[in-house]
């Protein structure tokens, strides 16, 4: 379908390029004006492409939504992100409407009004009503956003207390992610880059008893429908915690602990198997396959099939390797999710094994 | 052309003690005349464009075929940056970063408002120069110190800034976390506070030229729309480019002098740095406090300009003068106290991301006002399709298409998820970016006549308009798509998550576009070089307009008119004004009544 897109578009320039060829011609022609200033030959056919690029713009429009809406991110995988979801296609859809009118309008006029000769504009300097009903349709509009956006927002960003969420330390340096789980007691042992040192990477306390049982990962396991604090720090410069899939995303700041909250609500298996999963991975895959091809004629390595997961990106410029740092997230059932962590190394454990 | 327009330029006196000899170093070098100045600011701004657009060629050519050898990389980037003509990721970001800054900067607030401001505040206002000319021509030369400063970073061993052109620290302080952080941000921060002592020169020049040197009659409310987006542009510059100021000091601070202003718990590369308390946060506001006033600093001339366009190519006046102002000095108010949508997610308290989400969705007020009255301006016109007249609908319709999606990135809500992605990319370039350009484009179509005495050739302006117009939107269009995808910006390539591979398609596109409408802008460069020397010999009012800078002759001179300074009887926009009776013009056979004519009989007087 790209084919298609690329076809209207040339076919866009040819037409621009006829008119603009009859442009020449004409402004060549015997007995011509040979001025710079557009002429009424001028007018009607810059009017007309004028026309042509409304079409354009909305085949363009048209194009885009049809082909593209599916790389919309799946349906969220956390409870807030639905609410996001919904007033993100509410948002959409009113700016797609203002769009088209005030396009429509603005090259229709650009058509219709072209300039002859003898003809007169009007003198239409203001109009108090028109102005009045202008501004205060956006200021209706807008109100009703911004209410429901900030009812939205504050949902999202203040943390009940009461709720207990499980505490997770997101922790960030160039060019990795690290989990670090809470333990027994929930409580993250005190931290800080000056107690860096050997294999204690994260910068424990070795002497604040509620970092003993704190459980230092490379991967993020969640479990379902359960609330999760995470708490956000870097070792070294800005990164930023994004979330794509559970429509999270907090900034991570040397010298300042963030945070953000959310509950997963769809498990990584679940989503594998959702329509809209299995679909995409089949597309991703036939690339891989197409583009594995090309490399193994090339004499290197093929391409991984591929399977998806979820996964925590870096969206702030941290350096060279920025592209590159992320962290594979799998939600899982309660049960699985507990032993898993079962599995995973007490932080005074892995001190006193290495003395 | 009327007897009554042109009356006053038409006796020539040479008497008025302006007139001296002119070596070539004073007349084209250190000039302190706004209109030579100008076109410096003009032609350093293009060549500044030419380098900065250029950028954006590479790095498109790396994200649509990533990490693919191409021969244009081993020629311009070197060994060194594109070992077998492969982009490095350290020249990649390099360029994204001077990218923006060379943009940002140097094309649209310099190019732009220095160019204009420079040119047709005194003219339009009736002014035989700016209020202090010396200051003028420092500002000039200044920026260019700038110019040269930012353009020698590119050559030096560690590489150039290269954490973004919003330079957050600790990455822009610690040569150690990226190369582009040790002399190349150093040459950065010093050719920025060099560029902000320019800025500050020419704006606070703008700022008393229109305040002061207005000739009899020209009330602020009888100023053309340009010259009230050029004064309010130069007040917020007064107000903000020195907070900017302050972080680029504070910033140096940290970086030579071990101060501790945003720094604090780092380590890296085996070790912790002694510095403590500072934080990141603090820079965001300090840039951002700029860094959004500048956004406007960059639209608000070409706004002044497309709506001075608009009006005399559809010979109607402005739709709605007095909103047109009263928006200006709302957007101006407003952008100051909107920054924080810049860091709804950067751990910055929850209560101020609603309290500037409020303020964000606000601006969209006078902003929605501005683009009805433009339409509202063509209804029932009858409008002229010059090249300047195509750039300003052109304006209009990007400037609608990418301020819509500012209602989705001012809602913290939605910004979450789409923070630093491709959509706010998609976003910015449409309403400053590409908007701006096209308020660029105009204002040079436009005023060429009266910047060089020679007429741009309108067949390669419509060429140059309309392949320009469909290639931006096929550039920006897509990029929301990827950007709703999650696909983060400033990627090198996002071939390390196979979940991106099916955006690799869309990137293709975009990159084509690009290398579309890049190579396009060579079709005006030559347009413009050659029209300079080679055009069709201008008339004195080419576009039959109203305002005072057509009342001057063709030649330049000092002091901008011959003889006394027109007065001043009307407002800017009396287009098609009809008489009493409604059987004519004002001026009977002209629709149009210049600004220096009296009013006459059969003419009624109105308050706009």
């Amino acid at each position: 379908m790209t084919v298609f897109l690329v076809i209207i578009v040339l076919a866009l320039l040819a037409v621009t390029g006829w008119q603009m060829s009859k442009i020449f011609q004409l402004s060549k022609g015997p007995g011509a004006e040979s001025s710079e200033i557009a002429n009424d030959n001028d007018n009607r056919q810059q009017a007309k492409l004028m026309l042509w690029f409304m079409i354009f713009l909305y085949v363009g429009m048209a194009y885009s939504f049809w082909h593209w809406s599916k790389l919309y991110l799946p349906e969220s995988a956390s409870e807030h992100g639905n609410e996001v979801d919904t007033l993100m296609f509410i948002s959409i859809g009113l700016i797609m409407v203002v769009q088209v009118i005030t396009q429509a309008l603005l090259h229709w006029f650009a058509y219709k009004y072209q300039g002859k000769k003898g003809n007169r504009a009007l003198f239409f300097a203001d109009n108090d009503k028109l102005e009045f009903i202008w501004t205060i349709i956006p200021v209706i509009t807008l109100a009703g956003l911004i209410i429901y956006g900030l009812f939205t927002w504050s949902d999202i960003m203040n943390i009940g207390e009461d709720e207990d969420p499980i505490v997770i330390e997101i922790y960030a340096k160039q060019f990795s992610w690290q989990a670090r789980y809470a333990g027994e007691d929930n409580t993250l042992g005190e931290a800080n880059v000056r107690f860096i040192e050997g294999i204690n990477t994260v910068g424990l306390n070795v002497n604040d008893s509620y970092a003993d049982d704190d459980k230092i990962t490379t991967e993020l396991h969640l479990p379902v429908g359960k609330k999760v604090l995470f708490k956000f720090r870097s070792q070294d410069v800005l990164h930023s915690a994004y979330f794509p899939h559970f429509r999270a995303q907090m900034n991570v700041v040397p010298g300042m602990v963030t945070q953000f909250a959310f509950t997963p609500d769809i498990t990584t298996a679940e989503m594998r198997n959702s329509d809209y999963m299995v679909d995409k991975v089949k597309t991703i895959n036939e690339i891989r396959k197409e583009n594995s091809e090309i490399l193994m004629a090339e004499g290197e390595a093929p391409l991984d099939s591929y399977e998806f997961d979820y996964f925590l990106l870096c969206n702030k410029i941290c350096g060279d390797a920025h592209y590159n740092m992320q962290m594979k997230i799998i939600v899982e059932s309660e049960e699985e999710y507990n032993q898993w962590l079962s599995e995973q190394d007490e932080f005074a454990a892995v001190m006193e094994s290495q003395e | 052309m009327s007897a009554i327009a042109t009356a006053p330029a038409q006796d020539h006196h040479d008497d008025h003690g302006h007139h001296h000899k002119q070596t070539f170093i004073t007349k084209y070098i250190f000039s302190t005349d706004h209109k030579m100045i100008a076109k410096q600011y003009l032609i350093t701004g293009i060549l500044m464009g030419i380098v900065g657009i250029m950028m954006s060629v590479l790095f498109r050519l790396q994200l649509a075929w990533p990490e693919e050898s191409f021969v244009i990389f081993e020629w311009l980037l070197g060994d060194k940056w594109a070992p077998e003509g492969v982009m490095t990721p350290s020249i990649y970001l390099a360029l994204v970063t001077i990218h923006g800054t060379i943009m940002v900067f140097f094309v649209l607030t310099a190019g732009l408002s220095g160019t204009f401001s420079n040119l047709l505040i005194p003219l339009q206002i009736g002014a035989r120069d700016m209020a202090s000319g010396f200051m003028n021509m420092l500002s000039y030369w200044l920026f260019f110190i700038s110019c040269v400063i930012m353009l020698s970073s590119l050559f030096i061993e560690s590489g150039p800034a290269s954490a973004g052109w919003t330079i957050y620290p600790p990455l822009s302080a610690l040569p150690q976390a990226i190369g582009g952080s040790g002399m190349g941000m150093t040459l950065w921060l010093i050719s920025m506070a060099i560029f902000i002592a320019s800025s500050l020169l020419g704006s606070l020049n703008y700022i008393v030229t229109v305040l002061n040197l207005r000739t009899k009659g020209m009330s602020m409310m009888r100023l053309p729309l340009t010259i009230w987006a050029f004064f309010i542009t130069a007040v917020i510059g007064v107000v903000s480019f020195p907070v900017l100021l302050s972080a680029a000091l504070l910033l140096i601070m940290d970086r030579s002098f071990g101060t501790s202003f945003f720094l604090s718990d780092i380590y890296i590369q085996g070790e912790v740095l002694s510095h403590q308390g500072g934080s990141p946060v603090l820079f965001e506001h300090l840039f951002w406090f700029l860094g959004h006033p500048e956004v406007y600093i960059v639209i608000l001339p070409a706004m002044g300009i497309v709506s001075e366009v608009l009006a005399t190519n559809s010979r109607k006046p402005i739709f709605g003068y007095r909103a047109m102002v009263a928006s200006i000095l709302a957007i101006a108010f407003l952008s100051t106290i909107v920054w924080g949508h810049h860091m709804f997610v950067s751990g910055m308290n929850p209560f101020l991301g609603s309290v500037f989400t409020f303020t964000t969705l606000l601006i969209a007020i006078p902003s929605a006002v501005k683009a009805f009255n433009w339409i509202t301006t063509l209804w029932k016109g009858n409008l002229q399709m010059n090249p300047a007249m195509l750039f300003s609908i052109g304006f209009v319709s990007t400037f609608i298409t990418g301020g819509l999606t500012g209602i989705i990135l001012g809602d913290s809500t939605l910004d979450i998820n789409v923070h630093d992605t491709y959509f706010v990319i998609a976003h910015f370039h449409l309403v400053m970016g590409i908007s701006a350009i096209y308020g660029l484009l105009a204002g040079v179509y436009h005023w060429f006549p009266k910047m060089f005495g020679r007429m741009m050739n309108k067949n390669l302006g419509y060429v140059h308009f309309w392949i320009t117009a469909v290639g931006a939107y096929g550039v920006f269009f897509p990029m929301h798509f990827i950007g709703l995808a999650g696909l983060p910006r400033r990627y090198y390539t996002n071939t390390a998550f196979p979940y991106f591979d099916d955006l690799a398609d869309v990137n293709v596109i975009i990159t084509v576009f690009a290398i579309i409408t890049a190579g396009v802008q060579v079709v005006f460069l030559y347009n413009f070089f050659s029209s300079i020397f080679f055009g069709q010999k201008a008339t004195q009012n080419p576009w039959n307009a109203t305002t005072l800078e057509w009342t001057t002759p063709v030649e330049h001179i000092h002091g901008n008119w011959p003889g006394a300074i027109p007065s001043v009887y009307r407002w800017s926009y009396d287009y098609s004004k009809m008489n009493l009776d409604g059987t004519d013009y004002v001026i009977p056979g002209q629709d149009f009544v210049p600004q220096n004519v009296p009013l006459q009989d059969h003419e009624e007087e109105l308050n706009h």
